[in-house]
């Protein structure tokens, strides 16, 4: 009975009792909601492209924040050192699709996804070499990202957000936009969903496959630059990162592979859920809940809705 | 009569040679054994035969796209316009006015019927104004897709979807169009509408066409030249007319008379033992 209680009675009266707790148990759900939804954005962009579980989008995420503080730590000014961290990124797409993918063109899916482990792993070691292993600190305040904090007054309590998980929702927000309009309004988003839809037809009306990879690696890096200045501006900068960036993993199968407006959802929902979780239900399980809940999320999802909320529509006519 | 014309064999009119070409699958399964057919300027040849025979084969090895199905052309050369297309890849292909609509229509069926029509236009560098105009053209040659500009096309009808395939090839303002098993899936009305179409783009627009069929009838009353292929090779080819007059095609491909013979080689055996026996 107790049990039940705990489940069904108590936490909700803890809500109701402290409005201002929940909304700010809510706020860190939406930031680390975004940010999940960012890097599973890179995760998509690929998948969608190329059909592959890019395995090394987390190490991407690593290495572009890296080289980001590298070249600042070089002594180039904040903005060159965007700059130039974008260079790489684009950089690393053209290595990638020239070295790995244009070999491995019409190989089984699995052998591409061996490929991206590969990567991933070069990418570690060749990263440790280049900025060494240690943890660095983002140089949030040299790019003008907000550092600051705003207290509101609300139900005789007080909410605090930090200005930058501000940003961080801000950024994430205008990233999407702006996919969503060049893969929906440009000749090349356009050639990019009908590569994929279907690699031998787009092939077959002379869209290039080896510029289209090339381009979407490009935006996956893009986005993973944006992932690695926020993240590494909430902690550090360091190889762990991309432990996190497995998370991405229960954020597609909510949300779907294939769906850049999923990924956002799925990102939202891991965020809140694992968040009100920890919090409210978390005392029960000992703590720790967060951890995990993602994965359980997805496994129940896995049994019911296996293409994900918005994965794309099986179209079947009859 | 223009047809006769059309098929004479003067080089410098040939827009496609395909010399004694050799497709290989998988490093073993040989597929084409010697196919050799040229297409000249203007014209719509048709490669017939039955299933399996290497007609899907060879318009793949021609518009390179055999690679994606682990395929390779290991003898023999393909020119277009007198120039070797062998190493091209189907992107500069398609910049040189070659296209292939493939064999069960493969719209993008996540995109508008307006998106895929668009997406043929990849290869363009002219501006929008250009690709409007041939948008408009598309549309006037086949007004369902008008209509259907804003679906779906994975939601359109098989007629639709093929009508979509080949406008979208028409986007890209080829010289030729290599089109693969047109009929398949449609019926009867739908296949002659859309062989009207051919014809008319044929006539109007200046494209050359080389299509694969089963549907010999239909093929042979559209096209000006035909090859017969059988298990990789050509084994007749003729004027189309005179094709829809042969006896043996008559039999064997038109249904016309014919007692369940297997394959066109034994149309002679056939006939030499009925001889015989008569």
């Amino acid at each position: 009975m107790e049990l039940l209680k705990g489940i069904f009675q108590y936490p909700f009266e803890e809500m109701a009792n402290g409005p201002a707790f929940l909304l700010q148990v809510l706020w860190e759900g939406f930031v680390a909601g975004t940010l999940y939804s960012l890097l599973a954005l890179g995760f998509v962009l690929i998948f969608k492209a190329s059909g592959v579980f890019n395995f090394a989008q987390g190490i991407m995420v690593v290495f572009a924040a890296l080289s980001l503080v590298g070249f600042h730590a070089a002594g180039l000014p904040a903005y060159v050192s965007l700059f130039l961290a974008l260079a790489v990124m684009g950089a690393l797409a053209w290595t990638v699709e020239r070295v790995v993918l244009r070999k491995l063109v019409n190989q089984p899916d699995l052998i591409l996804f061996m490929a991206t482990i590969g990567l991933s792993y070069f990418l570690i070691g060749f990263g440790e070499f280049i900025f060494g292993g240690e943890p660095k600190s983002m140089i949030t305040e040299e790019l003008g990202l907000p550092t600051g904090s705003s207290v509101i007054d609300i139900f005789d309590d007080i909410v605090i957000l930090q200005h930058l998980d501000i940003a961080a929702a801000l950024i994430a927000a205008i990233l999407v936009i702006g996919l969503a309009l060049f893969f929906s309004k440009t000749r090349i988003g356009r050639a990019l969903r009908a590569v994929a839809d279907d690699h031998q037809a787009a092939l077959s009306v002379g869209i290039s496959l080896n510029q289209i990879w090339a381009i979407v690696w490009f935006a996956a890096g893009i986005v993973a630059l944006a992932t690695g200045i926020m993240w590494g501006a909430r902690s550090d900068v360091s190889f762990a990162l991309q432990i996190v960036a497995l998370k991405a993993l229960p954020v597609l199968i909510l949300g779907g592979f294939t769906s850049v407006p999923g990924a956002i959802i799925g990102g939202l929902i891991v965020g809140f859920s694992e968040k009100l979780f920890e919090v409210y239900w978390g005392g029960l399980l000992g703590g720790g809940v967060e951890g995990w809940f993602a994965y359980v999320v997805a496994l129940i999802f896995l049994l019911f809705r296996p293409q994900g909320l918005f994965g794309e529509k099986i179209i079947e006519r009859v | 009569m223009s047809i006769a014309e059309n098929i004479e064999p003067l080089n410098t009119q040939d827009i496609l040679q395909v010399n004694n070409i050799e497709v290989i699958y998988n490093h073993v399964i040989l597929v084409l054994k010697g196919v050799s057919l040229t297409v000249p300027k203007g014209g719509i040849v048709a490669i017939l035969g039955a299933n399996g025979a290497g007609k899907t084969t060879t318009l793949r090895a021609i518009s390179n796209l055999l690679h994606g199905e682990r395929g390779a052309v290991t003898k023999g050369n393909i020119l277009l316009d007198g120039q070797e297309i062998h190493n091209l890849t189907p992107n500069e292909l398609v910049r040189r006015g070659c296209i292939q609509v493939m064999e069960g229509r493969h719209v993008f069926e996540h995109l508008s019927v307006e998106e895929n029509l668009l997406t043929g236009a990849f290869t363009r560098k002219e501006g929008n104004a250009a690709i409007k105009r041939d948008l408009e053209m598309v549309y006037d040659y086949f007004p369902r897709l008008r209509e259907r500009r804003r679906s779906l096309a994975g939601y359109t009808s098989g007629g639709e979807q093929q009508m979509c395939a080949v406008g979208r090839a028409l986007m890209s303002r080829p010289k030729m169009i290599l089109l693969d098993e047109p009929s398949m899936g449609l019926a009867p009305q739908l296949v002659d509408e859309i062989f009207e179409i051919v014809h008319a783009l044929n006539q109007k627009e200046d494209v050359t066409f080389l299509l694969a069929e089963q549907n010999t009838n239909v093929a042979l009353r559209y096209a000006t030249y035909g090859y017969i292929l059988e298990s990789g090779r050509v084994v007749m080819d003729g004027e189309a007319k005179e094709l829809r007059e042969n006896e043996d095609v008559k039999e064997f491909y038109l249904g016309v008379g014919g007692e369940g013979r297997r394959s066109f080689r034994d149309v002679k055996h056939y006939k030499r033992r009925k001889r015989w026996l008569a």
